[in-house]
């Protein structure tokens, strides 16, 4: 593989990114270097997506062309290689968040990972129902009657599968509100999580707002009442540092394709001795040990919930994702888009007539910012921007409910990562000054 | 293509004056039809009352929030709507639909268009040509609910906002019944 040795001077230097360690760790990406209108590409869209290192192009490519075969059968040279490649790659991956590999259990992304949970706790209920599994699947069980606790500013992603196993269930779902500002009412969590609360879900960072959930409070409050609590960790995986087990969640995901890994990729992560207690989602080929034409039994995870084949080439992608993620150093690279968080929010709070939602500059956020233009739709203002080669996000972020809740039907967001400038942020911001007098707003 | 191109001045005037704007209550409801359409992207949303009698476009408000294009367009629609009848209306539809999907190759005709043909540079955004047809699509759910049986010109064909989200639109935003 391509070894950047620019890269190895900046690894040499002590904590933070400086603008000209950013640009030697851009070399790396090609999707970076493109003229977009003819002008220098400007990636404020990691939010959604990132972009990919030629290292991790690389390690997927170097698989298919010299590991490539099934996973956990035959036993032939390639198969072990292959089968080798997948597992390493969840040991690493594994590692990233500080969790063991049994832990850990692909999926297609983070969304994938929370219906799988949701699902089988749906499962659950109705194989306590059936009368099928002990004690341990009848604790799992949701009923008429039980709550499953959200927030009001979470990613439809950790909002329509609780809606869904509610549904299922007959349980009742509630959420936290947030306030005007957008954070979360902590007061409300406490009057809401109770004894017939079994499952608080929650993100780590909102893709919207930027802002870092209280973490430890939620889980006291959710340990106090017994129910399990599922971290959206989609946000705040690519940026800090992760360590899942003292984070003392049950469930966690993420997405490979939001921290410089393939798509098709993503994570679930169980609380050891868990996910073998919750029955299995998808069946099939993979996940079973031994089976008549009646019923089957069951592996343990995290192969209890990788039914068919497998996205191998996606899993070694992400494991060398993480490796470059590391390489760098997830506090170097948390320091760095805190940085580029905090010059976004200063920025656009001082531009007239835009306004910057979640917490005020200065506040503890991610490298992340939204904000509404007044008088030009978000659509405009993303149409105007990128016309000036700067890619942000517009709509609804997949947040309705927050939106309604700030007043907006749609916001602007721009999101930095570890190949981003200062200038790349001071370019964005002189471009967004320019909206209001192009549309002829705000004279 | 320059963002010129998209916003013309005339594009950002209709948007500011949103001509049609506004939804009166009404006492009758005969020869009316109401049609709310939503696009799931980005929450643009349109409700558009159209009144017909003696086959003719009586008149043709909406109501809405959304982006420079999707209410300009709007604007436009109630401009053009107003002097045709609900055939022309239909054809008017069909022409804009055409023009949108042409990836830049249809000039908009303003002698049928109005000046709704001066959104032919949102043909070149595939991303744009959803909220250009918002309006539209909703003045077409409404003229089928007063002329079912009416011969509009259209046949059967679905309503359809240039895009493969409509079947979805339609379904989470079904016209008025
Ligand atoms: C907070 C949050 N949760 C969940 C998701 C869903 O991620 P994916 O679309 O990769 O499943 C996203 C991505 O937009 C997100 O930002």
């Amino acid at each position: 593989m391509t070894v950047n040795n620019d890269l190895h001077a900046v690894l040499a230097q002590p904590a933070g990114l400086t603008d000209d360690d950013v640009r030697i760790i851009q070399q790396d990406f090609p999707a970076l270097h493109q003229e977009i209108h003819g002008r220098r590409l400007v990636y404020l869209d990691s939010g959604a997506t990132s972009q990919k290192p030629r290292w991790v192009l690389e390690a997927e490519r170097e698989f298919y062309e010299t590991c490539n075969a099934a996973v956990h059968r035959g036993a032939h040279e390639l198969a072990v290689r292959a089968t080798d490649a997948f597992e390493d790659a969840r040991t690493t991956v594994a590692a990233f968040v500080r969790a063991a590999p049994e832990e850990l259990v692909w999926t297609a992304n983070a969304t994938a990972g929370i219906n799988l949970i949701a699902q089988a706790l749906g499962n659950a209920s109705i194989w306590a129902e059936r009368g099928r599994g002990g004690q341990e699947i009848r604790q799992l069980a949701l009923k008429p009657g039980d709550e499953i606790v959200v927030t009001e500013l979470e990613h439809h992603a950790n909002l329509i599968p609780w809606q869904e196993l509610a549904f299922r269930t007959g349980a009742v779902l509630r959420f936290i509100p947030v306030d005007a500002a957008g954070s979360l009412r902590l007061e409300e969590a406490e009057r809401l999580i109770g004894p017939q609360t079994k499952v608080v879900a929650f993100a780590h960072t909102s893709n919207v707002l930027g802002s870092v959930a209280p973490v430890h409070e939620l889980v006291q409050l959710a340990r106090r009442v017994g129910a399990l609590v599922v971290l959206d960790a989609c946000q705040s995986a690519p940026h800090m540092p992760l360590g899942l087990p003292s984070l003392d969640v049950d469930f966690a995901v993420f997405s490979g394709h939001k921290m410089l890994g393939p798509t098709g990729i993503g994570v679930l992560y169980g609380r050891r001795g868990l996910l073998d207690a919750l029955p299995p989602v998808h069946t099939g080929g993979s996940m079973i040990t031994t089976v008549t034409m009646e019923r089957a039994e069951y592996l343990a995870a995290p192969q209890r919930f990788e039914a068919g084949t497998q996205p191998v080439g996606q899993a070694v992608g992400l494991a060398a994702a993480v490796q470059y993620l590391d390489g760098i150093g997830m506090d170097r690279i948390h320091a760095s888009v805190t940085v580029l968080g905090q010059r976004l929010a200063e920025g656009i709070t001082a531009i007239r007539g835009v306004k910057l939602l979640g917490p005020p500059a200065g506040e503890p956020r991610i490298g992340l910012a939204a904000f509404d233009v007044e008088g030009v739709h978000a659509h405009d203002v993303g149409q105007y921007l990128d016309s000036l080669g700067v890619a942000v996000r517009v709509g609804h972020h997949c947040a309705q409910p927050l939106h309604r809740r700030l007043g907006l039907s749609a916001s602007t967001r721009a999101s930095a990562y570890l190949y981003n400038t200062t200038d790349d942020i001071d370019e964005f911001l002189a471009a967004l000054s320019g909206v209001r007098p192009y549309f002829g707003v705000g004279k | 293509m320059s963002l010129e191109a998209l916003y013309q001045e005339i594009i950002l005037d209709h948007s500011r004056a949103r001509n049609g704007s506004g939804l009166p209550p009404q006492d009758t409801i005969d020869a009316t039809g109401e049609s709310h359409q939503l696009n799931p992207v980005c929450g643009d949303e349109i409700t558009v009352r159209v009144t017909v009698q003696s086959k003719a476009v009586q008149s043709l408000r909406w109501q809405g929030s959304g982006c420079a294009i999707s209410m300009a367009s709007a604007s436009m629609l109630h401009e053009l709507a107003t002097t045709l009848s609900a055939r022309d209306l239909q054809a008017r539809v069909d022409a804009f639909r055409q023009m949108l999907r042409s990836r830049g190759t249809t000039q908009g005709d303003p002698e049928l268009l109005g000046d709704a043909a001066s959104l032919e540079g949102v043909s070149r955004y595939p991303a744009r040509v959803k909220c250009a047809m918002l309006a539209w699509v909703a003045a077409e759910g409404a003229l089928e609910q007063i002329t079912p049986a009416m011969d509009t010109g259209n046949g059967a064909a679905a309503p359809d906002a240039g895009g493969e989200n409509e079947a979805m639109t339609r379904l989470i935003a079904p016209t008025k019944g």
